[in-house]
């Protein structure tokens, strides 16, 4: 009988998923750091916010990034951490809107918050998308909703555009990062434009 | 008085020693404290005030200025002045603080991102400069540059900045001669340090802080009104007056509360924003009959 490849026995993918998850994590162990030994400078409120909604924007490239991993690579732990990856920029993005809450608006000024202000609108656009694929993701979930589970799931490739919009709008003057990020999310979903023809983007459409 | 000051007092004329020299960046120097012009509210630490500040030539990171500043030469240093004034030419910055006293004034800094700091200036009057170089009667304006030098400042570098360098600012004239426009070769007492915009910078109190121009090397006296750096950026988020005003939001986000800093996680530091940062007294004039709300 042939042993499975190294990579492909339970205990490496297992060790894999520990280590995404730590991986995952880190962010939030940094912030902890920083505000442990208080070198969050004279604004901490306003770095946590920040740090925390670049965090959930980066881990939900990464989780955008498994797919096309597996393919090329073959190999199928790139898919066991994905949901978990997906979870995590779920995790972050709720700590980000209760920071920005909590220390950016001071639970004031609520309704013109989010009526009137673009980019706030974008980023709430991203996170209330966000919550239906966070709510559908158990296993359970998956099941039941069967063949539609996908189609909702394209969410996730709008969930990216506007999320990198809520960045590029408040992106003061020097734009070069928010360019490269941009970039990075084109090439994710121009693959899947390749591999599933322009529906493959589209949430909600099958096939 | 310091040591180097008490030696350029053997070597100067007195009474022109205060000033006779280039300041040393984080030398101490002479002034007079101003009370009528220094408010008594807690003053923002010094850390703070050097290290969390913005100065997108030094990059656009909060933390990017204390960090890389330092590339920037400041000494010899100094300033063209043309346009309609008597007294234009090129002026080594020495020559033109030294027949001025060094005066220190405890301002507020209302930053158009709604956080805020309390820093003691040490400097002169504007006006007092403006008057020597004798603006005449075209001269409706006053244009301000900083220092264009992508070699020293790594921000200018940037291939993807929106900025077109140099950064530009201006006053109308009744704004730049009014008694609390005030222009800063140091905080804390000693010589301006290079983020916080060394060796001159201005201080104009009842505006958002993107118009108190750092590094000046040019001052213009003009008739026509000048394009201000963020104006041309957004001109529907930042004005040429930029006056501190609660009742006017930023297209972004209100301007009715500031953090003033140091804040704290648990403990944010928020107050209520006052028209003109609190020096309608001294301002409110200027704008009578002008509508607010049109022209920010």
């Amino acid at each position: 009988m042939n042993r499975p490849r190294i990579v492909d026995r339970p205990a490496f993918v297992l060790a894999f998923r520990l280590l995404a998850a730590f991986l995952a994590c880190v962010p939030l162990l940094i912030l902890a750091i920083n505000i442990a030994t208080q070198s969050l400078g004279p604004d901490p409120g306003q770095e946590v916010t920040e740090s925390l909604g670049l965090a959930a924007f980066q881990l939900l490239i990464v989780t955008l990034a498994m797919t096309p991993l597996k393919r090329w690579s073959g190999w199928a732990g790139w898919i066991r951490v994905r949901r978990m990856l997906g979870l995590f920029a779920f995790f972050y993005a709720v700590l980000h809107v209760l920071a920005f809450l909590q220390f950016i608006l001071g639970w004031s000024d609520l309704w013109a918050t989010f009526t009137k202000r673009p980019y706030i609108v974008a980023g709430a656009l991203s996170f209330l998308m966000l919550v239906p694929l966070a709510v559908t993701s158990t296993r359970g979930m998956v099941k039941r909703l069967g063949k539609s589970w996908k189609p909702l799931h394209k969410l996730i490739y709008l969930i990216a555009i506007a999320a990198w919009v809520h960045f590029i709008w408040q992106a003061r003057s020097d734009v070069g990062e928010m360019v490269a990020y941009g970039l990075v999310i084109v090439g994710l979903l121009a693959l899947r434009w390749k591999w599933n023809g322009v529906r493959g983007l589209i949430p909600f459409a099958r096939g | 008085m310091s040591g180097a000051a008490a030696v350029a007092a053997g070597l100067s004329v007195p009474g022109l020693l205060s000033a006779a020299k280039l300041p040393v960046p984080g030398e101490a120097l002479d002034y007079v404290a101003m009370p009528g012009f220094s408010t008594d509210e807690e003053k923002t630490p010094f850390e703070d005030v050097t290290r969390y500040n913005n100065f997108y030539e030094f990059g656009t990171g909060k933390g990017d200025p204390a960090k890389y500043a330092d590339e920037m030469s400041v000494d010899p240093w100094s300033i063209v002045v043309e346009g309609e004034c008597g007294r234009p030419g090129k002026y080594a910055l020495e020559d033109l603080l030294k027949p001025h006293e060094y005066q220190e004034r405890v301002y507020r800094l209302r930053c158009v991102e709604a956080w805020s700091m309390v820093i003691p200036w040490i400097g002169i009057p504007l006006a007092d400069v403006i008057k020597r170089l004798e603006p005449n009667s075209r001269a409706k304006y006053v244009y301000f540059e900083t220092l264009y030098d992508p070699d020293q400042m790594r921000g200018q570098r940037s291939l993807f900045s929106t900025i077109d360098w140099p950064y530009q600012e201006g006053l109308r004239m009744d704004e730049a001669m009014n008694e609390l426009s005030f222009l800063a070769v140091g905080l804390y007492g000693k010589t301006m340090p290079n983020q916080n915009g060394a060796p001159i910078r201005l201080v104009v109190p009842w505006k958002y802080g993107f118009k108190s121009i750092k590094s000046i090397v040019k001052v213009r006296f003009q008739e026509e009104r000048p394009k201000t750096t963020w104006e041309m950026l957004a001109p529907q988020e930042y004005g040429f007056y930029a006056n501190v005003n609660p009742e006017v939001d930023h297209p972004r986000w209100s301007q009715k509360r500031e953090r003033r800093l140091p804040s704290g996680l648990l403990s944010p530091n928020w107050m209520e924003t006052v028209k003109f940062n609190g020096y309608g007294g001294q301002v409110a004039d200027l704008y009578k009959g002008m509508d607010l709300s049109k022209f920010y």
